[in-house]
């Protein structure tokens, strides 16, 4: 049983298709990484798995269980986070406040989730009292991070985490990815800096015009020329 | 004989088009054969004015997207210009010192807005901003209030010696053309401010400033004669008792179909230009539209002070028509949200549509006040008689209440159920 | 020192009173638009609705509040907020939902909130005709008459009991609103919502709950702001016009979307208003020897006349939107 099994998925804005039957699937213990030229449907996937666009075709299964065009607030409920690519931070709002939104669902929690939270991101301790707006751009990562962790999700969605970021930073958020990873949560995301993110891949996905082109471990792809050629930039 | 017309109407039968003229139509004859010819004429005319108003409106909410919520006072600045350029000259004030004492004190203001100007630009001298402002801002309130005490002796003599200022003594058009303008002004004013923000400011602003010009107009009584209007208004044309009612009311109303039949022509024309294609894309997709370098904020401005000048324009010639100027008269029901329902109805964006969309809600918004009455007096006889529950006695003044009612939930419903109106506006696909 | 007195009196109390009363009611408008982004111009006719339903019920028992030592009206208000927030829902979940859900643009809801406008006056006129109605049935309205302890100042401070109560609530309903939207969770989740609706709900906010406490908050505050109106002068059905322009006026100088700002700009309002209508004349009738012997000081010296009291919040709301659309709180960028 997989985690998360996507088939065949349909969908897209407004009646029209984007998505023409993508396939997917990831397990407790994947790190899935969706690469794909611009326009190829990968945040568009990924916004379908979570309900945020109309899926027209195929199935998503959660541990078996349909999950098609289901409410957000229902997903995150059933223990799925999303990360989105920006604006993924309340930035009015103060760190701590910011953790605590993510925590909504279960507010009882919500201390205990905080200590952890901090313990792994210990930059956002100090800065917990700060309207998150006026954070640098890898803190803000690590409280829209952080606020998707709070519910104790079993799979995390993350768009380009890494988009916009200086080279120390993008490393210092896959190695965080993956430490979330160990301690046993499911990550699908998006990626444009392609070659980095398939490194810590256990699945890699190669989207082109909303179909898989590919579908290997992040290593094979790296390895196979014609994926490097045409995706990796050589 | 099908295949023929299809062939003519290579984009279908225009259906909707024929069936709501037809209503129209019918529903003109109806009030016809009811009220006489002599009321239905005048109903007509105030409808084609109505129309005038309308088409201003499209243009603003049609064409541009741009929500005006203040329609009643660009219709009284319309109505007003046609009132002081129409009636006759008051020798009690031009031939009086009044005048001169007038014009004095508008010397003096000028002056005044000199000095403040002035004062606005000291920093040029190298004064510093901050000390600038400050005496900007003190100059205007001292000018502000040293004219008022100049203006106040000044207007209650004209008040108390002449009645008010009187007319110019021109004929009625020039003062529609002139009250277009002036309310196209205000347009630009109040655009100017706005039209660079969100939607929902533009609304604001024209509520404000709406309520404002009636404030204005209801208590410079040596302007307008505030409260007391002023009558009869001169028209144009011979007036009924030369002619009779239904001979001069027809007249006049050749006269404002001639307008309509222009506005409408204009309008077309301009809808097809590359103006019109421009201020389309504009209200459509925004950012795209920016992105190709076109200057959103002057074209909207552009299509709002359009609209408001022929919202002036529709004003004067209604006012005129109704042959008295009295600022208590314009409300916000009639002169904005009838104009609203008559464009959201009839369909926005639609020229042919929003001229029959006036045409019809006016008619039926006539006739609608016999029979709220009607059904009033029904419902009360009712009650009455089988509860014995005594009717309060102001029941007309309760029926006006009920059209209040009627109006809000027809734009309400309208809204949802057919956002485009009875006749949408027509998008070419370029194939 | 009786100038002195006169000020406090006509601008001091009656500033607080309008502003506070700005202050209520451009809470409501500003949680609106920053959670539903629209303007909503139906605000000022649910406050008129809000009055009616504390009217109707206290000449329905005009007689209840003299048991419990307090004015019936005040008496009755807490129902006539259920009331209110009830109808508030209801117009949102009959009107605004269905053309949210269509995805209209935010202008669209504006124009339809007109319509409410339209269809609550209409309703309010019908059952209660066009004339006002003191709010006060068999009661009187207590009147403070505070001595001065000078002995130049021969006339006392008036202020009313609804005004004090007004003042008292106003505090109180700034200070429960400070604490809801700070320490609740539904608080915090309808700041998160105005900050960013789409991360509200990838976050698991409910966000239909969010809109639906927006209304009860809103319609309960109109309800409040509107009762209070009424007592301190009358209850007028078609006030609502002349309510709008102030209470959008606030909320827009508080920058919207800002609850405090809107607060603030609530009291800014209504002191700029009670400013500019005040004849500082009798100020400055004081102090005229002062002044060279020439100079003579005008009667009548107010900025503009009390008819013309609904230019100030159009002039600072074109103010503010040319300096500074933001708002001086800085609102949403919108």
């Amino acid at each position: 049983m997989s985690l998360l099994n996507a088939t065949q998925v349909e969908g897209g804005y407004g009646g029209m298709n984007i998505l023409k039957g993508v396939d997917m699937a990831i397990d407790k213990e994947d790190i899935g990484v969706i690469v794909g030229p611009n326009g190829a449907g990968k945040s568009t996937m990924l916004k379908a798995i979570f309900g945020l666009v109309e899926v027209n075709g195929g199935d998503i299964l959660l541990r078996d269980k349909s999950i098609k065009n289901s409410a957000p607030n229902k997903l995150v409920e059933l223990g799925m986070g999303f990360i989105p690519q920006e604006k993924n931070i309340f930035p009015s709002m103060t760190v701590e406040e910011n953790l605590e939104m993510g925590a909504y669902i279960k507010p009882h929690t919500t201390k205990t989730m905080l200590e952890r939270i901090y313990s792994f991101f210990p930059p956002l301790l100090e800065k917990r009292k700060q309207p998150a707006g006026e954070l640098s751009g890898g803190q803000r990562q690590m409280v829209a991070m952080g606020r998707a962790l709070m519910t104790e999700p079993t799979l995390l969605l993350l768009d380009e985490p890494t988009a916009g970021l200086s080279p120390l930073y993008m490393q210092e958020i896959f190695d965080r990815i993956v430490e979330i990873n160990k301690a046993g949560v499911g990550i699908l995301m998006v990626e444009q800096n392609a070659k980095q993110a398939l490194e810590i891949a256990t699945k890699g996905f190669v989207l082109a015009s909303g179909q898989n082109l590919y579908t290997d471990t992040g290593q094979n792809l790296l390895n196979d020329p014609e994926v490097a050629k045409s995706f990796l930039g050589g | 004989m099908l295949a023929k017309l299809t062939e003519k109407f290579p984009e279908g039968l225009p259906v909707r088009e024929v069936i709501v003229a037809a209503l129209v139509f019918v529903a003109v004859l109806l009030v016809f054969a009811s009220q006489g010819s002599a009321y239905s004429v005048r109903m007509l005319v105030e409808a084609s004015c109505y129309a005038i108003i309308a088409l201003g409106l499209t243009i603003q909410w049609g064409y541009g997207g741009q929500f005006n919520a203040g329609v009643m006072g660009f219709v009284a600045l319309g109505g007003f210009c046609a009132m002081l350029f129409s009636m006759p000259v008051n020798p009690a004030f031009w031939g009086t010192e009044l005048a001169s004492d007038l014009g004095r004190v508008f010397l003096w203001a000028l002056v005044a807005l000199a000095i403040v100007i002035g004062a606005s630009q000291l920093h040029r001298l190298g004064v510093p901003k901050k000390l600038r402002t400050t005496l900007t801002i003190i100059l205007a309130l001292l000018s502000w209030l040293i004219l008022k005490s100049m203006f106040a002796p000044v207007t209650s003599a004209i008040e108390s010696q002449a009645g008010y200022i009187g007319g110019l003594g021109m004929p009625a058009w020039v003062g529609w053309l002139v009250g277009g303008l002036l309310a196209g002004m205000v347009g630009y004013f109040v655009g100017h401010v706005c039209l660079g923000l969100r939607s929902d400011y533009l609304a604001i602003a024209t509520l404000g400033i709406a309520e404002i010009i009636k404030a204005i107009l209801k208590n410079e009584d040596w302007l307008t004669r505030g409260t007391a209007t002023v009558s009869p208004l001169p028209w144009p044309t011979p007036g009924p008792g030369e002619l009779g009612f239904v001979m001069a009311r027809s007249i006049y109303l050749v006269i404002t179909a001639v307008m309509i039949v222009a506005i409408f022509y204009l309008l077309q024309k301009a809808y097809n230009a590359p103006w019109g294609r421009m201020i389309r894309s504009i209200r459509d997709n925004e950012i795209s539209a920016q992105a190709m370098g076109k200057d959103i904020n002057k074209r909207r401005l552009e299509v709002f002070v359009f609209g408001c000048v022929l919202i002036g324009i529709g004003g004067g010639a209604l006012t005129t028509f109704n042959g008295i100027f009295s600022p208590d008269n314009y409300l916000p029901l009639n002169h904005t949200f009838l104009v609203l329902v008559m464009v959201i109805l009839g369909g926005p964006g639609n020229n042919l549509g929003t001229i029959l969309g006036a045409l019809l809600v006016y008619i039926i918004w006539v006739m609608s006040e016999p029979l709220a009455l009607f059904l009033m007096q029904g419902g009360a006889d009712l009650m009455t008689n089988w509860l014995g529950w005594e009717a309060p006695d102001n029941l007309s003044s309760r029926a006006l209440q009920a059209r209040v009612f009627v109006i809000g939930l027809l734009i309400v419903l309208v809204l949802r159920y057919a956002p485009k109106g009875l006749m949408p506006e027509k998008i070419k696909h370029v194939t | 020192m009786n100038e002195l007195v006169f000020f406090i009196n006509n601008v001091v109390i009656s500033g607080a009173v309008s502003g506070s009363i700005y202050a209520i009611g451009a809470i409501g408008v500003t949680l609106v638009f920053s959670i539903m982004r629209f303007a909503h111009f139906a605000h000022a006719d649910m406050m008129t609705f809000g009055a009616l339903m504390v009217f109707m019920f206290t000449a329905l028992f005009p007689g209840a509040g003299a048991a419990l030592g307090i004015p019936t009206p005040l008496l009755m208000l807490p129902i006539a907020m259920v009331i209110t927030a009830f109808l508030a829902i209801g117009i949102d979940k009959t009107f605004y939902k269905p053309l949210r859900e269509h995805g209209v643009k935010p202008i669209v809801i504006v124009i339809a909130s007109l319509g409410v406008t339209l269809m609550l006056q209409g309703l309010i006129r019908l059952f209660a005709g066009t004339s006002s109605r003191s709010m006060y049935i068999e009661e009187r309205k207590e009147i403070f008459r505070i001595d001065m302890p000078f002995d130049l100042a021969t006339r006392p401070i008036v202020i009313t009991e609804p005004q004090i109560t007004l003042i008292i609530f106003t505090i109180l309903a700034v200070i429960g609103l400070h604490l809801f939207l700070n320490r609740t969770r539904m608080g915090k989740a309808m700041r998160a919502m105005s900050d960013n609706p789409d991360l509200a709900r990838v976050s698991g906010i409910n966000t239909n709950k969010v809109v639906v406490v927006t209304w009860i908050l809103a319609g309960s505050l109109a309800a409040m702001a509107g009762t209070f109106l009424s007592m301190d002068v009358s209850l007028t059905p078609d006030m609502s016009f002349f309510l709008l322009l102030p209470i959008f006026a606030a909320a827009i100088v508080g920058g919207v979307g800002h609850p405090y700002g809107a607060i603030a700009g609530g009291f800014l309002v209504g002191y700029a208003e009670t400013l500019s209508v005040f004849n500082w004349s009798i100020l400055l009738r004081r102090v005229h020897h002062w002044f060279p012997e020439w100079m003579e000081i005008p009667r009548d010296l107010a900025l503009v006349g009390s008819e013309y009291k609904i230019v100030v919040p159009f002039f600072i709301l074109v103010a503010v939107l040319v300096w500074r659309p933001t708002g001086i709180f800085k609102g949403k960028v919108i």
